[in-house]
């Protein structure tokens, strides 16, 4: 639980960060809340030579409303969501699922950059980012670029990002006024990865869903939207038979790991019981 | 008399003694974040070890390269197996009468077994110097089934037995085999069985857990050269036992060892035994000439050192179609891992285990037990149990629902049906025990009015037939236990470690201004023991708790004991503690009679000091007589207030329990609720309720984190797949059921206060309601048992087996 020697380093803003990483190489990792990196190094699994921790630029923190959209800087950590106004009245789904995660003593240090750049399978707010439409802002040598949630993503631990590009904020379109939403996660216990998660956004008109959207996390090696279980709901008032088939329909695109959760057929069940139950909460939850 | 004496009562109660909700005088230091342990002793020079541990579990270690280690800045020395050769220690004994490595010694026989020692200035450095030591592995076929351990092909795993075929509790049958320990009468048993009525046999797992504490082991040793002596700071539950241990293998003069146990953050069991890291810290301090350091991380405590369990018990009953139970049969296949390092009573291969009749007169009984050897880390230890207590306590409490069931009888009316009745005491049980005292029927009838376990009954057959019209999906469960333990080990008739008598001690001093100190040989890991000891003494002496400074620990200043673990510090230490007060009291009844002019048979005892009868008005107060004891002591006395206890103990005592838990379970995700938790205790004698609840509430929270899911799991291939608290149940306050607790009050007749003891029986008890309350809410879809532990995706699958999920 010792890890290896490394150099620390601190830049004062993006500019600095991305200059630092450029000349150190890929030895060198940028370091937000550090509650995934610094564990793989206390095991050795990870040695970088070079840590770049971001917490001293200021401008990758804050929350801001930009037209119909919200703006999170990478650096702002779980607990800032969970005290925000503008989250809180905007993106309430954010605030349901940042309580789920970890402990408190996890959520004050740890970021929403470091949550959705890791590409841990694990971690919640990949597939909230998917189901909300997200974009995420890349910084690197070669300028800055916007990539959306759902192109992100490419393997665990594999993403879009180049190397020397830093993750330096989120964007989300505000969901339809009166949207219900509902993020479920199967947990053994507090601290713990989500067995099987779903979040879902959708709107009601008339009685029937108008609009739906679907993400899961951990049950597959990325965070997945569920197009197909989505579809199979909208213009239906969430009947039995509708529920069944948005389950059976995101089952099918299902692929966790057996591990101490459980084995697979287990996790892919509750994954499916987990979209039901979002789906429900989450219309009753719609004006 | 005037307005200012204190009244009878205001005397007693201030002396916070016996009954007494005392607050935890150790605390003050705790919670302030002032506790000692020993990884906050630091001294001048202090170098660091850390330990290359293998990644298999079972192969041959063809050779160690420490070149590259040692060039890295900092580090000092590598010691290897043939490095600890040189001074006889490459192998260590095991309480158990095994032998253990120290180091890897030609192969490796589990996962993070220790195979190289490295020291060097820091933690750091230390690390950076396993990381470059070099181990050649061939890799051997791996053995983590127990139930394959002693086929014919299985891989031979201690080659260092070959062609013994007696180990240290008899003949070895097969390569693989440790012991086979036979009790009770198995023709008689036979006999039963052949014309039972009804019989029901099943096989009844207890899964390898581990206990865990908040604080690894570890430890400083430091040897000074000049005079041949070595002081060992360590999180040790039994220090002088550790000192002996040391002079016997390491040939030191006993006293030229000091042993100190600082402030312990919890032991549970895992701290009885000696560990490889101790004798690798003493060794490179002898080396090196400088105080080595070293402890223990997360990931090395849940996987090297002691676990716990890994019973698998073939138990059958035989009984009368009405429910009379007239035979007991059970058959044990124990998994040790790769050494026996079982912290058991020497003469006791499987601890306590024949308490497995239970709480209940079987009139004939037969267990054998055979212990075997697996890719797996060494141990056995007693989790928060007198030894194989808990799975005993499981094994016989599954059990007896099982009968009901099969009977088609009401679990709690089974029970009520066969315990040993009040008047039965003391009771000699069919495997060999004699228990000292209960009244079941009472604590049982209790627990029941107390929950109004028939309303619950009720809610459950609703409840049911409301699942089989579809109208829920939430299936209910009533876990019904009723536990007997035995603890205080132990009577040196039937109990010794190494040879070591399981007596305990107690040292008091009496000050002149009516203050003292009394020095033990228990050690206290959270217990409690400074506030409880010193109550013990207020009540016998009449010096108020507060004057009273208990000291434990140092094997300098306290007189020899065998430690705290088996619940045994009340039953053994608390009489010592009693027993050395009275002696002190009978001198100070002679000072008493000397001051007062009269004859001692003319004093009588009165809360605080002595009387004389019938002349209220002369009375002489203990805190007076401490100051006679050093100025006017009767002629032909020796001044001064002092005794020492050394205490037997005349039998084991036998606390016991009716526990309750009410389990809701969703079938279709396996998540369960603990909706209501209920714990009468019967410890005997209570010192101190406060302390009790509080030692209740934390056994139960251990009991449901063991059987909902707390376990050590290993895959084919030997790795350990639950190596953290990730995965490894470590409950929160979040998912830590609400608590009832209540008792009833049978002391023990043997025991000088009446004390039992009750730091585990929570556990033992505890986990056999949540396993029953589990298994009690599927039995009606046609389950009979379903092994532990409980978490959610097991849930689920017994769910499916039995065909509830459409």
């Amino acid at each position: 639980m010792i890890p290896g020697p490394f150099g620390y380093h601190r830049p004062a803003s993006v500019g600095d960060a991305i200059k630092l990483l450029a000349s150190l190489g890929e030895e060198a990792r940028p370091l937000a809340g550090g509650h995934s990196l610094i564990p793989m190094m206390k095991l050795r699994l990870a040695t970088p030579g070079h840590l770049v921790d971001l917490h001293g630029i200021a401008g990758l923190k804050g929350i801001h409303r930009d037209g119909n959209r919200i703006a999170i800087g990478a650096m702002t950590t779980q607990h800032e969501l969970l005290a925000s106004d503008e989250i809180r009245s905007s993106l309430p789904i954010l605030q349901e699922a940042a309580a789920l995660i970890a402990d408190p003593q996890v959520r004050y240090r740890g970021t929403i950059g470091g949550n959705v750049a890791n590409g841990d399978p694990g971690n919640d707010m990949p597939a909230l980012m998917l189901t909300l439409g997200a974009a995420y802002r890349l910084e690197g040598p070669s300028g800055a670029r916007e990539v959306m949630a759902s192109d992100f993503y490419q393997g665990a631990y594999f993403t879009a990002l180049e190397p020397g590009e830093i993750l330096t904020s989120v964007t989300i379109p505000l969901p339809a006024a009166g949207h219900g939403y509902a993020y479920e996660k199967l947990k053994r216990k507090v601290g713990d990865y989500a067995t099987a998660a779903a979040a879902v956004v959708l709107t009601m008109a008339g009685g029937k869903v108008a609009s739906c959207a679907i993400g899961l996390t951990n049950l597959h090696e990325t965070p997945l939207l569920a197009v197909d279980a989505a579809n199979a709901v909208i213009g239906t008032s969430l009947d039995a038979a509708s529920l069944k088939k948005a389950a059976a329909a995101a089952e099918a695109i299902m692929s966790p790991a057996a591990d101490a959760r459980g084995p697979v057929e287990y996790r892919k069940h509750v994954g499916g019981i987990m979209v039901t139950r979002a789906l429900q909460r989450a219309a009753h939850r719609a004006k | 008399m005037n307005d200012l004496t204190p009244t009878r009562e205001q005397r007693t109660a201030a002396l916070e003694g016996m009954g007494c909700k005392r607050k935890r005088v150790e605390d003050i230091r705790f919670t302030q974040g002032k506790g000692n342990y020993v990884d906050d002793v630091k001294l001048p020079g202090m170098l660091h070890g850390d330990f290359v541990r293998s990644p298999h579990a079972h192969a041959r270690v063809k050779s160690i390269n420490t070149d590259e280690a040692l060039k890295v800045p900092g580090v000092l020395a590598v010691i290897t197996a043939e490095t600890l050769k040189t001074v006889n220690l490459a192998w260590m004994p095991t309480l158990a009468g095994d032998v253990q490595m120290v180091l890897a010694d030609g192969k490796v026989l589990f996962q993070n077994q220790e195979v190289a020692f490295v020291v060097a200035t820091d933690r750091y450095a230390a690390d950076d110097g396993v990381s470059k030591v070099v181990v050649d592995y061939e890799a051997l076929p791996v053995l983590v089934d127990p139930f394959k351990s002693m086929a014919p092909d299985a891989p031979v795993l201690r080659e260092d037995l070959a062609g013994k075929t007696t180990g240290a509790h008899g003949p070895r049958k097969h390569h693989n085999h440790i012991f086979e320990w036979s009790v009770g009468d198995k023709e008689l048993t036979d006999a039963a069985f052949n014309k039972a009525e009804v019989t029901i046999k099943e096989m009844i797992s207890y899964h390898r857990t581990h206990p865990s504490p908040l604080e690894t082991c570890q430890c400083v040793c430091s040897f000074d050269k000049i005079k041949g002596e070595l002081t060992i700071w360590g999180t040790f539950q039994a220090p002088h036992v550790i000192r002996t241990v040391v002079a016997l293998i390491a040939k030191l003069p006993e006293q030229k060892i000091h042993v100190i146990s600082p402030d312990i953050g919890g032991g549970f069991g895992n701290k009885v035994g000696a560990y490889p890291g101790y004798i690798c810290a003493a060794v490179a301090s002898i080396v090196t000439g400088k105080p080595v350091k070293w402890v223990e991380d997360r990931i090395e405590n849940l996987t090297a050192t002691s676990f716990a369990r890994d019973y698998h018990m073939t138990t059958e009953i035989a009984a009368t179609k009405d429910g009379k139970v007239t035979g007991l049969r059970v058959h044990v296949l124990a998994d040790h891992g790769a050494f026996d390092a079982c912290a058991d009573p020497s003469k006791w291969p499987a601890g306590f285990f024949n308490i497995v009749t239970g709480s209940y007169d079987f009139p004939v009984a037969h267990l054998t037990v055979d212990g075997v050897y697996s890719n797996k880390a060494p141990g056995g230890v007693a989790y928060r149990c007198s030894f194989r207590v808990t799975e005993a306590a499981y094994c016989i409490e599954r059990a007896m629902d099982i009968l009901a069931q099969k009977l088609g009888m009401d679990p709690a009316e089974l029970r009520l049906k066969n315990f040993i009745r009040r008047e039965q005491f003391p009771y000699h049980s069919a495997l060999g025990w004699e228990y000292d005292s209960g009244d079941y029927h009472t604590a049982m009838r209790k627990m029941m009015e107390s929950t109004d376990y028939a309303a619950l009954r009720k809610e459950q057959a609703e409840k049911r037939e409301a699942f089989k019209r579809g109208e829920t999906r939430e299936v209910m469960g009533l876990g019904v236990s009723f536990f007997t333990e035995i603890v205080g080990a132990g009577p040196s008739k039937n109990c010794d470690i190494l040879g070591i008598a399981m007596f305990d001690s107690c040292e008091i001093r009496m000050h002149p201004t009516g203050a003292g100190i009394a020095r033990m040989g228990t050690k206290s890991q959270g217990q409690g023991h400074e506030t409880t000891w010193a109550q013990i003494i207020a009540s016998e002496i009449g010096i108020p708790a507060d004057n009273i400074m208990v000291e434990e620990g140092n094997t300098d200043t306290a007189p020899y004991g065998l430690g705290t673990y088996g619940s045994r510090s009340t039953p053994v230490a608390g009489a010592a503690i009693a027993m050395a007060a009275r002696k002190i009291k009978a001198k100070a009844q002679m000072i008493a009679a000397y001051k007062l002019e009269v004859h001692e048979d003319d004093l009588e005892w009165d809360i605080d000091g002595f009387r004389v009868k019938g002349l209220p008005e002369k009375f002489m107060s203990m805190k007076d007589i401490c100051w006679a004891a050093y100025n006017s002591v009767p002629p032909g006395m020796e001044p001064g207030l002092e005794a020492v206890s050394y205490y037997d103990p005349p039998n084991m005592t036998y606390p016991f329990g009716a526990y309750l838990c009410v389990m809701d379970i969703d079938v279709d995700t396996g998540v369960y609720k603990v909706r209501r938790f209920y714990a009468l205790d019967d410890c005997g004698t209570r010192i101190n309720p406060m302390i009790i609840e509080g030692q209740v509430h934390g056994g139960l929270t251990e009991a449901f984190a063991i059987a909902m899911g707390q376990e050590i799991r290993y895959d084919d291939g030997g790795n350990v797949v639950t190596g953290s608290f990730m995965d490894f149940f470590m409950p929160t306050a979040v998912e830590t059921p609400r608590w009832e607790t209540d008792f009833t009050v049978t002391p023990s007749p043997h025991h000088p206060i009446g004390a039992k003891g009750v730091g585990e029986s929570p556990n033992v008890g505890g986990v056999p309601a949540f396993s029953n309350a589990v298994n009690d809410a599927f039995s009606f879809l046609g389950s009979t048992h379903i092994q532990m532990p409980h978490d959610y995706w097991r849930n689920w699958k017994a769910a499916k087996s039995l065909g509830v999920l459409g």
